[in-house]
């Protein structure tokens, strides 16, 4: 019985090589990309490559990983096609990636500070996207709001609770925002802006689309997002703006050939389509808007399209540094986990009684008030760990499983946690004291 | 009488068939819930890193004030959403079954709408209507200048919680107080009650089973449900807090698969308290038929009053698909109460593809309903009319399905199925009939309750009578006990086949091509982007007209059946 089966499996097997062989085929690709963007994508891939046809499966770039992972014995699939840089830095270090150098040359190595492709040739950068502001112009014109230009701008007392963003524990491209904020402004000082800006914050979602989502239907004013869900909403027709600030950070989009991949040759066609010039130029339509990789394109770029290889904003990055980003991920990622998005309560009500203040001060400035709401503003930054503390073996291990943790991971979480609710409570009351002074 | 026939009778000790019966039930529960589910619950057990087995991780979970806070949470807002849920079904369930009411069909059909919230559009129809910047609350700011905080917080949740599955208590309620029979009524009528008291002393008490059933499976499900708190951002309770572990990238947090077992827990012990409050009682009355209680003319001055409130809850509890209709034929709808133009270009963006969506839905979700109310209804025989060991087991194998997170689900079919070839060496977890079993397994609770508060309601004695007439235990079953539970049967296959028609979670994780995709994956793939959100709300709808059809046609039968059945007698 069993040797039947191997015979058969042998056989189709065979029977799939031969087809292959010739070219063409089915060309599986899992992706987390809406269909605006995989359409014509797929289109001119399939017009410029005839024989192949492509499989579009969509999945949440968490269950993609998931699932690539579980079907690695028997894998199906060519191709995963997503935004966040980190979740094929899982699959490479799974080993479910395979190495592959495209035809297309000449494309630059760096985009912003971010290296283009994965340094060992496992994943490639297709597009740039930029990290900004956006906003629903009904919503700030009801609330009477101006439209904020700069990342400070959100930490002012009147955005708060009109902003929305993702929480980088779900959100590969927040992630990577949060972490050039801390190694541009420090460890410290970085936190102390994270969480000033967190106070305001309305709601904290839990995936990407969600903030989008939220500004679009006016639920929210203000959004920390990547550019082209601006982009997109605002070639749908929302009343949507949206600004780079000075300083910003612009991410790659990521494709990778999947380890054992049964279609290999279908899955080099399509990467080599995706860089190619008429792939690259696909990104340009309205509907998916995402910064081409290739710089001759800006030239036919419409008005006003951004150009991460030429502006400035992007230039001034202080440069990125991988190394010491990936050693404390997931530690970045509980911290803002646990001292922001399940203490939003309590951050938001420390930060309103300060915002209350501020105000109060603003009308007649007071020596003692103002010490006093300074320490406050003080105990919001505190941290519970040091930078030192964040990228050492004693702590990395215990999320990932490592043999030096000092501790487990749920018991540093609960530290966390406990550390953040006492200091906010803390700060409310000093700043609250502050207010009685000034009155 | 209700009360008087308890008689303890002697249940047949287990015969072969029965064992057979439990042995295949159990084996499929085994093969389809608990090996793919255990083979992923099982890190809970275990130390991240070294993968040894240690019970560290549960005194983690209640040493961390997020899980006990978010544990609270939960129960209270399960616990607040089933008062609410009665709230909206009493008048429901009471008004079609026991008046003289135009359209009862309609109505029950409509009431039970609520169930189908296709994922992602319902929470933006939803946000639409009722968020912070709703049509309601920028309505009332316009006009008073203060907003509700609907969807804010806990209350928020309990809000839509009890919008959302209050059919649960509706259909099974129903159930019930159709199969009450009308003598009781009359002998209490005779014997002097009326009016309310005699609906406190007789009826609702004779409906309990079904009350009960439904009550529970809102308590439960409202507190193993992830979609709801996290579409309102509500994240520091049970079933998020699950999710938002299980699905993050890179190395498993164990603490995920802690929570899992938690919510397993809690169900299972939600549904034992639900069984201990039903013990010693018999609800089970021996005539059947007649139609039913007998149902009353109204006044006009009732009847005023009944269509309104009638009318009140619907309008209150449709709300939401009102909104997805709005969204569906909108152009731009954003910060103001109605959208700004209406198009009907993203029905003809989706008709293409839908025709192949709603054909794997009508496929899966009716295959999984009639898996469920198979198995639903042997489980439940099993456990009532027999003493065979382990038939409790059985029933609570089945429930804790609804504690275990779809993705859960996904990720152990794929575990367990993917190494497993056909000849030509597709992987068994690529066959669509796996989405059909994960689908059956998801929905089988649902089923499960509706067929054993059926069963809890005929009387044992019709069931002696015919083995004491020379029927064998098979043919009474087929010839007395499944005709007499027949609207019970149907109300767990439409309960399952609904919900299943719009389950996303474990779907995700096993579609495999475009072609096998049922309608839910569709609304995903276009929910990603803001050009998508039309053609998205246009799925929908299709989706949301497609089941409501399927319920309308089957309360169409159980009509007739009891209309028939009347007649007969």
């Amino acid at each position: 019985m069993l040797k039947t089966i191997a015979a058969a499996v042998l056989v189709s097997a065979a029977g799939l090589m031969n087809a292959y062989a010739q070219g063409g085929g089915k060309v599986t690709v899992v992706t987390s990309f809406s269909k605006d963007v995989t359409d014509p994508l797929k289109a001119g891939f399939e017009a410029s490559n005839p024989g192949f046809t492509m499989d579009v499966q969509n999945k949440s770039t968490s269950s993609g990983v998931k699932y690539l992972d579980e079907i690695k014995a028997n894998n199906q699939v060519d191709l995963f096609w997503a935004s966040a840089p980190d979740a094929f830095d899982s699959l490479k270090g799974k080993n479910l990636l395979a190495k592959f150098t495209p035809a297309v040359t000449g494309l630059p190595d760096k985009v912003g500070s971010y290296n283009v492709n994965d340094p060992d040739g496992f994943y490639f950068g297709f597009a740039a996207s930029g990290y900004g502001i956006m906003w629903n112009e009904r919503y700030l014109e009801a609330n009477g709001l101006a439209k904020p230009a700069e990342w400070s701008d959100l930490t002012k007392p009147e955005y708060f609770d009109h902003i929305a963003i993702a929480a980088p524990s779900r959100s590969g491209t927040t992630h990577l925002t949060i972490e050039t904020i801390l190694q541009g402004e420090g460890w410290d000082k970085g936190w102390g802006t994270l969480k000033a800006m967190g106070g305001n914050l309305q709601q904290v979602t839990e995936r990407s689309f969600g903030v989008p989502d939220a500004v679009n239907s006016g639920q929210t004013g203000i959004g920390v997002v990547i550019d082209f869900f601006a982009f997109s909403a605002q070639a749908s027709g929302f009343p949507i703006g949206f600004a780079y600030p000075s300083v910003t950070t612009v991410v790659p989009a990521n494709v990778a050939i999947i380890a054992n991949a049964p279609n290999r040759e279908g899955a080099e066609a399509f990467i080599n389509y995706l860089l190619s010039e008429p792939g690259q130029t696909v990104l340009l339509e309205p509907s998916i808007r995402r910064l081409p990789i290739n710089p001759a394109l800006y030239a036919m770029a419409p008005e006003g399209f951004p150009n991460p290889f030429k502006d400035a904003r992007f230039q001034s990055m202080i440069s990125f540094d991988a190394d010491v980003s990936k050693k404390r991920t997931d530690v970045v990622d509980t911290l803002y986990d646990q001292l922001v998005t399940f203490q939003l309560d309590n951050l938001k009500a420390a930060t309103r009684a300060i915002h209350d203040t501020e105000v109060a001060l603003a009308s007649g400035e007071n020596a003692q008030a103002r010490t006093l709401l300074d320490e406050a503003r003080a105990m919001i930054a505190a941290m519970p760990i040091s930078a030192e503390q964040a990228a050492s073996a004693g702590i990395g291990d215990a999320f990932t499983g490592g043999d030096q943790k000092t501790a487990r991971q749920a018991e540093l979480e609960q530290q966390w946690a406990a550390f953040a609710t006492e200091k906010y409570a803390a700060a409310k009351a000093k700043a609250e004291e502050a207010l009685a002074l000034t009155q | 009488m209700a009360y008087a026939l308890s008689s303890p009778s002697q249940r047949v000790s287990s015969r072969p068939g029965q064992t057979a019966a439990v042995l295949v039930i159990a084996l499929f529960l085994g093969v389809f819930l608990i090996v793919p589910a255990g083979t992923v619950i099982y890190t809970a057990f275990t130390d991240k890193g070294t993968g040894t087995f240690t019970f560290v991780n549960f005194f983690d979970f209640f040493g961390t004030d997020l899980f006990v806070r978010s544990f609270w949470n939960s129960v209270y807002v399960s616990g607040m959403s089933v008062v609410w849920a009665t709230v909206l079904a009493l008048p429901l369930a009471v008004l079609t079954t026991r008046f003289e009411f135009r359209g009862a069909i309609v109505i029950q059909t409509l009431g039970f709408v609520p169930l189908i919230m296709p994922p992602f559009v319902g929470a933006v129809a939803m946000q639409l209507l009722f968020g912070r910047n709703g049509t309601v609350n920028l309505l009332l700011n316009d006009r008073f200048g203060f907003k509700l905080p609907f969807m804010d917080g806990l209350n928020g949740v309990i809000f839509v919680q009890s919008l959302h599955y209050f059919p649960f208590i509706l259909i099974n309620l129903s159930t019930s107080l159709r199969n009450i029979d009308r003598s009781m009524e009359e002998a209490a009528q005779n014997l002097g009650a009326s009016g309310f008291r005699l609906f406190r002393r007789i009826v609702f008490p004779l409906a309990m089973p079904g009350y009960l059933a439904g009550a529970s499976l809102v308590f439960v499900k409202v507190f193993d449900d992830l979609a709801t708190p996290l579409l309102l951002n509500v994240k520091d309770m049970l079933a998020p807090q699950a999710y938002l572990r299980v699905t993050s990238v890179g190395l498993t947090d164990p603490m995920g698969y802690v929570i899992s077992v938690i919510l397993i827990a809690v169900s299972i012990f939600a549904m034992w308290v639900s069984a201990i409050a039903m013990r010693g009682k018999d609800y089970s009355t021996v005539q059947r038929g007649g139609g039913g209680l007998s149902r009353r003319q109204l006044g006009t001055g009732e009847s005023v009053v009944a269509y309104g409130v009638v009318m009140l809850i619907l309008l209150l509890v449709l709300s939401p698909h009102i909104g997805l209709l709005l969204l569906s034929f909108a152009t731009v709808w954003s910060f103001s109460p109605l959208p700004d133009a209406f198009t009907v270009a993203h029905y003809g963006r989706v008709f293409g593809e839908s025709s192949l969506y709603i054909k794997n839905t009508l496929i899966y979700a009716s295959l999984a309903g009639l898996i469920d109310v198979a198995v639903g209804g042997a489980i439940a025989y099993l456990v009532l009319r027999t003493r065979i060991v382990g038939r409790r087991w059985l029933d609570w194998a089945a429930t804790s399905a609804l504690a275990i997170p779809g993705v859960v689900l996904g990720i152990g079919y794929l575990r367990t199925f993917y190494g497993v070839t056909l000849p030509d060496g597709t992987p068994l977890a690529a066959l669509w009939v796996m989405v059909v079993l994960a689908l059956a397994i998801r929905r089988l609770p649902y089923a499960l309750r509706a067929c054993y508060a059926a069963l809890q309601q005929i009387s044992e004695s019709l069931e002696e009578a015919a083995e004491n007439l020379g029927a064998t235990k098979f043919h009474t079953v087929r010839r007395i006990v499944l005709p007499l539970m027949m609207g019970g049967l149907l109300a767990g296959f439409v309960t399952s086949f609904s919900t299943a028609a719009v389950e996303l979670s474990a779907t995700l994780m096993l579609i495999q091509s475009n072609s096998d995709a049922p309608i839910a994956y569709g609304l995903y793939v276009f929910m990603q982007s803001p050009a998508g959100r039309g053609p998205g709300a246009a799925l929908g709808v299709i989706a949301v007209v497609m089941v409501a059809l399927c319920t309308l046609l089957s309360h169409y039968v159980i009509e007739r059946r009891q209309k028939a059945n009347g007649m007969a007698k």
